[in-house]
């Protein structure tokens, strides 16, 4: 043990240990106020994880990038949990089967009105440029939205921020909004959580009801595939 | 558990290598989806194919434990907010209100598409 706590401290901020210790804590403490509070919208556990890991990253004094080479180890699994999605896919396959065509065109419709919604009031609200352009692809997972900003020589880490804001919202306002338009179609309900709120609104989705969750997971699939081609078109169109 | 982890990385390690040698637009996560979801519709075909990963629950159970933990994996993304509190100092609430609107504005017009063709589509099926 060293004589100079200091030290000790020095030695593990800079080692992913730290990092990844605090951001697994962290969001099983948070999760276990989400259960107890039988998931409710507001005890969403990746807003409350975000201002206290933030908090204590700047009470700290400890960059971004020291935090994330810890907690990238929990980072890389989007990737295989994406591919994950296929096994509730793959249970609920006649229910997904017998709702082809409302899925396709819901796709087209949530799609466009995410990318269209954003910019024009982007605009409205007399945003610089490049601030419009990293917003414009906020609707898909976060991986997607930042090489599409990277396309568009935007600003990916604001695209990153605005993915996950975008998730955060969605995720806690879906339930509260669908339960008063009186919707009661779980299919339906889920799809627009994952169009709107990509990966955040999936997770919520999956809380709420396991068919939500399944339709949320196909709909954030296949808007990274939409909103890619989309956003070009889209900003070349509207920021003329 | 290893078994079916394994199973999975290969499905995303075939996609990422896939859309690169093809130039796709597409995420190399979701062609891995793909991939594993054609495996498991081959096992209902081919019962040969149900052993290692594929056979008693293996996947399965593995792509559950992930999916029950989703919202953790956003976390280290999202502290990423520390590094623009300048930029949100500045456009902040405008960005909010911004994205709070387009949020509510494309759950509503997805969930009214789907419920909309969904019964569009049903009755068509009904007449003879």
């Amino acid at each position: 043990m060293s004589d100079n706590p200091f030290s000790l401290w020095v030695y593990l901020s800079q080692s992913p240990l730290l990092w990844l210790t605090v951001t697994l804590v962290t969001y099983a403490a948070t999760d276990a106020v989400s259960l107890k509070t039988r998931r409710h919208p507001l005890a969403n556990p990746v807003l409350h994880s975000l201002w206290i890991i933030g908090t204590f990253l700047l009470l700290t004094n400890t960059s971004y990038t020291t935090y994330f080479a810890g907690a990238q180890f929990v980072h890389f699994l989007l990737g295989p949990a994406t591919v994950a999605l296929a096994v509730p896919l793959y249970e609920n396959r006649r229910r997904v089967a017998a709702a082809v065509l409302p899925m396709l065109v819901a796709l087209a419709v949530g799609s466009l009105t995410a990318i269209v919604s954003v910019v024009l009031l982007a605009k409205a609200f007399g945003l610089p440029r490049d601030i419009i352009l990293s917003l414009a692809p906020k609707s898909v997972t976060a991986g997607v939205a930042m090489g599409i900003s990277e396309s568009l020589h935007a600003d990916p880490s604001l695209t990153a921020v605005s993915v996950i804001l975008t998730g955060i919202m969605g995720a806690i306002i879906v339930t509260p909004l669908m339960n008063f338009t009186g919707i009661t179609d779980f299919r339906g309900r889920g799809f627009a959580a994952g169009i709107a709120a990509h990966g955040i609104g999936t997770a919520r989705a999956f809380q709420v009801d396991e068919v939500a969750g399944v339709f949320a997971g196909i709909a954030m699939s296949l808007n990274a595939l939409v909103t890619s081609l989309l956003v070009p078109l889209a900003v070349t169109y509207l920021l003329r | 558990m290893i078994a079916s982890l394994s199973l999975i990385l290969l499905c995303q390690l075939v996609g990422e290598v896939a859309v690169r040698a093809l130039a796709v637009p597409v995420p190399g996560p979701v062609v891995g989806l793909v991939l594993l979801l054609l495996l498991l519709l081959a096992r209902d075909r081919y019962p040969a194919l149900a052993r290692g990963p594929l056979g008693n629950d293996g996947v399965e159970s593995a792509s559950r434990v992930m999916l029950a933990n989703l919202s953790l994996l956003f976390i280290p993304a999202g502290v990423g907010v520390v590094q623009k509190l300048d930029l949100l100092a500045e456009h902040g609430t405008a960005i909010l209100v911004i994205l709070a609107v387009s949020v509510i504005v494309t759950l509503l017009a997805t969930v009214a598409t789907f419920v909309a063709a969904s019964s569009l589509f049903s009755r068509e099926d009904e007449t003879p």
